[in-house]
């Protein structure tokens, strides 16, 4: 079965981890901000992190990550959300905006201007930490052994 | 008898403002940007993260410089500031066999899928003060080579496969919270896995060491440590599904215990778990290897009275805000609790004066 929700959940998330500031800038380079009304303005709080016992075994709680979200509506009817890392505001409501911009007309000249990069370069970044771990590996040799 | 006393206003006020002189120093010298915290002292904002227990990397950044680099003071303004926060909810378990590991070691195998991978590390170097970082220079970039795609499977689960480990079967219960209800004992292995991950680090070591060192020996081999990124996906409601709301980097570390049974378990290896925020691997280790030791009971093992057996012993004095509240108040004026002590005892002596008058008349 194919996951309807599953490019909203990938835009969405794309922008949660994006770096501070990025988000706006993109969108602003891309187009004019359309008018729009608070359905929840910006607030900053946190999201509970867990991880498993072993890795695998029982939930427990790490400790808390900061969060920033909102949700807007544009003339339209479309109702954006943005949940994103950090206490940026500003780039809380890019977020939103960008989530509701992608259920209108503007979604494929939105997708090339402002996804598309912030992918390229999420995937640049993981890339050259990537390279960095792999120059780490350790490759083994056997020395000659004592027993003849 | 509680007699409540004003003054000192001035006092206090002037010293806060010598403070703030103080922690900015000389000068002459240039400030410190907290953006400058974050990123060339990465392993204090990573232990004020774990201890303080919030990932923010800019808040634990200034929160070190406010504290003038008093970690346990960082802290605590970190866990000041948590508390106003309003909280959206809670995250599914972060997947840690899916990590991006910027390290990936093994002390057990040699030869694993996915490799050893050493990462950013201390290990290996000479530990000898290097004084070109006194002196501002170029820095060399790193080698990179390209990274194969293959999947760094967790080490526990290739010997999970012939039995000779103690399996962690997955469940679904939620946690308790010690950050919502006050902690209490008996407490489960949920709970205190959450008062090790945010608990001092000094105190994690010492502990983890005794157990080392035959108090609760239980033989410890690092299985796996692993430092890398995870994300961190939210169920939310408003939307009816889950989304990734951030990426962050943890530390996991499982030991393998050898085990030679008990009444109620057969001769298998046994395991201990960390997992900490941010690059903190002392910690990580340390946190497994005392998690190990408190699970004597649900491993039907002997109780030898060891510290790093006793839960209460652990768990009621690992947090270092509760240590360093209660310790730091008895500087606090007592003037008048003192004063009832001195009474006391100069009461005490005086009619110890007039036994001992007694004594000598006799």
């Amino acid at each position: 079965m194919i996951d309807q929700n599953a490019p909203r959940k990938g835009w969405m998330g794309l922008m949660a981890k994006a770096p501070e500031g990025r988000v706006a800038a993109l969108l602003d380079q891309a187009t004019q901000r359309p008018a729009f009304t608070w359905l929840r303005a910006p607030e900053v709080g946190t999201v509970m992190v867990r991880g498993r016992a072993g890795g695998t075994g029982a939930p427990f709680n790490i400790g808390e990550v900061t969060v920033t979200r909102c949700a807007l509506t544009l003339p339209g009817g479309e109702i954006g959300h943005a949940y994103i890392q950090g206490r940026n505001k500003a780039d809380a409501e890019a977020a939103a905006l960008i989530d509701a911009l992608m259920q209108t007309d503007a979604a494929d000249a939105l997708r090339r201007q402002v996804l598309d990069p912030l992918e390229a370069e999420l995937t640049a970044h993981k890339a050259h930490r990537a390279a960095r771990a792999a120059a780490t590996k350790v490759d083994f040799f056997t020395m000659v052994r004592g027993e003849d | 008898m509680y007699v409540a006393v004003k003054g000192g206003e001035r006092a206090i006020r002037n010293a806060h403002a010598w403070l703030a002189e103080e922690r900015r120093g000389d000068r002459s010298v240039a400030e410190l940007s907290v953006a400058q915290i974050r990123e060339q002292l990465s392993l204090a904002v990573n232990r004020v993260m774990a201890e303080g227990s919030l990932y923010d990397p800019d808040l634990a950044a200034l929160a070190i410089k406010q504290a003038r680099g008093d970690l346990i003071e960082a802290i605590f303004l970190i866990r000041a500031y948590r508390t106003t926060l309003p909280r959206f909810g809670a995250s599914a378990p972060v997947d840690t066999g899916a990590m991006a590991c910027d390290r990936r070691i093994s002390a057990t195998f040699k030869d694993l899928p996915g490799g050893q991978i050493l990462g950013p590390t201390f290990d290996y170097t000479h530990r000898l003060l290097d004084f070109k970082l006194a002196a501002e220079g170029e820095l060399p970039e790193a080698p990179a080579r390209e990274a194969s795609n293959e999947a760094v499977p967790h080490v526990t689960a290739f010997l999970n496969r012939e039995g000779l480990i103690e399996d962690a079967p997955s469940d679904d219960t939620p946690p308790p919270d010690l950050t919502r209800e006050p902690l209490e004992l008996p407490a489960g292995r949920a709970l205190r896995l959450q008062a090790l991950t945010r608990a001092d680090e000094g105190f994690t070591l010492s502990m983890a060491y005794s157990t080392q060192r035959g108090y609760a020996r239980n033989h410890a081999f690092v299985g796996e440590l692993r430092i890398g990124t995870v994300p961190v996906e939210v169920e939310i409601p408003e939307l009816g599904f889950a989304i990734e709301i951030a990426e962050i980097t943890v530390t996991e570390c499982e030991t393998v215990n050898q085990f030679k049974g008990s009444k109620t378990e057969p001769p298998q290896f046994t395991r201990g778990y960390g997992l900490v925020f941010g690059q903190t691997e002392r910690k990580a280790i340390s946190m497994a290897l005392v998690d190990r030791a408190l699970r004597w009971q649900e491993l039907g093992e002997d109780n030898v009275g060891a510290p790093a057996q006793d839960a209460e012993f652990v768990l009621y004095h690992a947090d270092n805000i509760q240590a360093t509240g209660f310790l730091e108040h008895i500087k606090l004026p007592h003037y008048v609790d003192f004063q009832s002590e001195l009474e006391l005892v100069r009461k005490l002596r005086r009619d110890a004066g007039t036994d001992q008058c007694k004594v000598a008349a006799e």
